[in-house]
């Protein structure tokens, strides 16, 4: 290394990190490693790693970009949960070792960089995205949404596709089919939307055995959720309203498609 | 080498990558589309954009108000047949968003809601709260989810272009995943890879901005247009420089030095009262907002912090309901990252490193130099933005462009033959031996981090908001020794699978080459004008300096200065009047 540490961090407190390492051309396993790093109040975990990537490890692979959880790239686990590393401070972990591991439920790919196909094509399948039976001209100006209209679905479009939720979820763990909190969620979103009629389109998916109904309403998906999206409720809500449009359905055939 | 052949590659799928794939798709389905990134969609940086986009909706809003606000806040040098055309177009894009969902802020009639802007003289800017720029990335991602023709290359990572018989032809990328090269053979290439904030050591930019693309494009002999220009934002959060939005002074937050005074009008904004004035005090443009805190510094009238001088951006009379409806992410970015809370106590900032105006040199249809390759957002110059952006034009800047350099690709593709086989296999091979070599090379040389830190220091100290001559010659000195060591720069990760050290070596070649040419077209322009300020040549020069500034890449050699002319169409070069006087 040519260049040298500041001497201030040699003088100060200091955290140890133990990170899972996993190089799939190198080890048959994921094994932890141990690194040293400076301890600063202001520090979150993912100011650690990148002192570890710059000044001590520079094979150590993670994703991060914005530092203000909003990208979503750098979820992991901190110490057994799943975390936004740009958004876990140092403080809060200040006596004892900090484990950073990639998030659970999960393939890695390497390091602390999970698979996340899976969640990609779930994402996708839920058709999340305006569908309106006629849409009109763009000539006509917006679709009127009042205040309490965008109220309706605002908390659902917060996600920022982190996939804490995944990693807490115990269905995400024994299910790899189960669509999941954040893909239900948006689901949810759009299907609430004023300007939405998409939400027969939907129903296939996210009304399937491996949409709503395989949630056991553990609440994990809530309770992590660094954006508040609360997709538990969500989902219960999805519940109740398919479940309606299923007696619905059978109570007044042809009141409902 | 594996190789993908496509009509349209686009590289880079924010905002405005995704919105010229929407519009390659609606434009032709059938055209076979390649979108390549570097990081997965929803992860591109403008996900962190906050404040809102602008477009006329309003009826006390005119078409003719937008286009003098632009060209006057980007102190003439924006192409005004660009600007006339961006103004045009945007309401449009902005009502597009809306019918695909974006979750604008309302009116109570249901209306679209509006919200002041810095520089802007009536209220224009759309907004979803604070997070504008997250939610028109979600909704351009989801909503490109629904044309099948899109195909997406996530976590690809685009190295090189190929060029044959001066055309380019595709590109070359690394599938992060596998470490393996692949060869994209197109008929037209987008380039919308975003800005270069990560030149500097402190920016409001996440790691990914670069500069990849408009390095790429650089290399392949298409010039960078007016680099000199670097846009600091008045209020950064100091150490992290996370961005409190330019919003929470169109709401009504004001700004204050270390005497609880409102300084900005000691720097012709003011008066002060009545307030909020459109195109006064804390809503005059951020160039000139900046200049005032630099001088405030001078002055002795900032508050000394262990990171740095800050003012304060104060918005307690806003009350906690406004900030709640309005600020949520300001107000949980502020007691995250600062510790404070925005109702009760005011926020201390910063000037922080924002936005490249500056980038590949376009034509109003997004061509550039190079047959075959278009380019739009923010590395591209078009130039809409000048010598200083608007807060809230970039966003609408990359629907209108992002969506126009989409439709230009697929005119292109479709009345043109795929480049020669030979050609683009040459290049290919050109790139992969580049790689091969990094990792062929023993392990004696600079790391990463410290050639980097080398440069975000040179490029802090010379080329910050004032400049001089004397400073900017030592940084293109200390530049070209560091592109110079960068020949031998450590690849310490060996490794095929997601090798972020590699990339990170990869991105570092790519900062030293804009940087150059941002000091090197700082250092020639001898004139204050916007962003660009030199205490050595105070005044804006029209006779020498009405010019875009045109950097050309020449190998181990300095780039190449010249200079094109500005499109003046219907507003003569004036003074820029801000605060009581602005109309």
């Amino acid at each position: 290394m040519t260049d040298t540490m500041p001497l201030e961090v040699l003088t100060l407190e200091v955290l140890t990190l133990e990170v899972l390492r996993y190089r799939p051309e190198i080890e048959n396993e994921p094994k932890f490693q141990t690194y040293t790093v400076p301890y600063r109040d202001d520090w979150v975990v993912l100011d650690a790693l990148n002192h570890v990537k710059d000044h001590v490890d520079a094979t150590l692979s993670y994703r991060w970009s914005c530092h203000m959880a909003v990208c979503g790239s750098c979820g992991m686990m901190i110490n057994g949960e799943p975390k936004l590393a740009c958004h876990a401070f140092l403080r809060d972990y200040r006596h004892g070792v900090i484990r950073v591991e990639p998030l659970d439920h999960f393939p890695i790919e390497r390091d602390l960089v999970i698979v996340m196909d899976r969640f990609m094509e779930k994402l996708a399948s839920v058709k999340p995205y305006a569908i309106a039976k006629a849409e009109k001209p763009l000539e006509e100006g917006e679709y009127l949404q009042t205040p309490l209209q965008l109220m309706a679905f605002k908390q659902y479009t917060q996600c920022i596709n982190c996939l804490l939720c995944y990693a807490a979820c115990p269905q995400c763990g024994l299910n790899d089919n189960f669509v999941g909190p954040a893909a239900l969620a948006l689901a949810h979103r759009y299907n609430l939307d004023s300007r939405d009629t998409g939400k027969d389109e939907r129903a296939d998916v996210v009304a399937s055995n491996e949409g709503i109904w395989e949630c056991t309403f553990v609440g994990a998906c809530s309770e992590v959720c660094p954006k508040h999206v609360d997709p538990a409720a969500a989902i219960q809500q999805t519940k109740i309203s398919a479940s309606l449009d299923w007696f619905k359905a059978r109570l007044w055939p042809g009141a409902h498609p | 080498m594996d190789v993908i052949s496509a009509d349209i590659v686009i590289i880079g799928a924010g905002g405005a990558g995704l919105r010229a794939a929407i519009a390659v798709a609606e434009s032709d389905p059938s055209l076979r589309l390649c979108l390549l990134s570097k990081v997965y969609p929803m992860r591109s940086h403008t996900v962190a954009a906050e404040g809102g986009a602008a477009g006329l909706i309003k009826d006390n809003d005119s078409l003719d108000n937008h286009f003098h606000d632009t060209v006057s806040g980007g102190d003439w040098l924006c192409d005004q047949d660009a600007v006339d055309l961006f103004v045009n177009a945007a309401p449009l894009e902005l009502l597009q968003m809306e019918h695909w969902g974006c979750p604008w802020s309302r009116e109570p009639s249901g209306k679209v809601a509006v919200r002041p802007f810095g520089g802007m003289k009536i209220e224009r800017t759309w907004y979803a709260a604070d997070k504008t720029g997250f939610h028109m990335l979600h909704t351009l991602f989801q909503t490109s989810l629904k044309y099948p023709s899109i195909q997406r290359f996530d976590e690809y990572y685009s190295t090189d272009l190929l060029v044959d018989d001066g055309r380019c032809i595709g590109a070359v990328a690394i599938e992060m995943r596998s470490g393996r090269m692949i060869a994209f053979h197109a008929k037209a290439v987008v380039i919308a890879t975003g800005g270069a904030g990560r030149v500097f050591p402190f920016t409001t930019n996440g790691a990914i901005k670069t500069g990849d693309g408009m390095a790429m494009a650089y290399r392949a002999g298409a010039p960078l247009k007016d680099m000199e220009f670097v846009q600091y934002h008045p209020t950064g959060l100091p150490g992290t420089g996370i961005l409190i939005t330019e919003g929470s002074r169109g709401e009504g937050g004001i700004l204050v030095n270390k005497d609880g005074y409102r300084y900005l009008q000691d720097y012709n904004l003011g008066p002060p009262d009545p307030w909020p004035r459109k195109k006064a005090m804390e809503l005059g443009p951020r160039d000139r907002l900046c200049q005032a805190f630099w001088h405030e510094r001078k002055k002795g009238r900032t508050i000394k912090t262990p990171q740095g001088d800050v003012v304060h951006l104060d918005l307690r009379q806003l009350g906690e309901k406004k900030i709640n409806e309005r600020l949520p992410m300001v107000r949980e970015l502020a007691q995250s990252y600062a510790g404070i809370d925005p109702v009760h106590q005011p926020i201390p900032v910063q000037p922080v490193v924002h936005y490249t105006m500056g980038g590949i040199h376009t034509d109003i249809d997004t061509a550039t130099a190079l047959p075959g390759l278009f380019a739009a957002g923010e590395c591209a110059c078009v130039s809409i933005n000048g010598a200083n952006r608007l807060g809230s034009n970039s966003l609408a800047e990359i629907l209108v462009f992002g969506a126009r350099a989409g439709r230009s690709a697929a005119a292109f593709a479709k009345t043109n033959p795929f480049g020669s086989t030979g050609g683009a296999n040459r290049g290919a091979d050109a790139a992969q031996a580049r790689i091969r070599t990094l990792f062929a090379r023993d392990s004696s040389g600079d790391t990463v981090s410290g050639l980097r830190k080398a440069m975000n220091d040179t490029m802090e100290s010379g080329a910050g908001i004032y400049r001089i001559e004397a400073t900017l010659l030592e940084s293109c000195r200390i530049l070209a020794e560091l592109r110079a060591r960068y020949e031998n720069v450590q690849l310490q990760d060996r490794s095929n699978v997601f090798n972020t050290d590699l990339i990170q070596v990869l991105e570092l070649g790519a900062m030293l080459q804009v940087a150059e040419a941002m000091a090197h077209s700082a250092l020639r322009r001898n004139e204050s004008r916007g962003s660009h300020q030199r205490l050595d040549h105070p005044a804006r020069d029209d006779g020498s300096f009405l010019k875009h500034s045109l950097a050309t890449y020449r190998g181990a050699e300095r780039p190449a200065i010249s200079y094109s002319d500005v499109v003046i169409t219907r507003s003569p070069p004036a003074e820029r009047v801000y605060g009581g006087s602005a109309a």
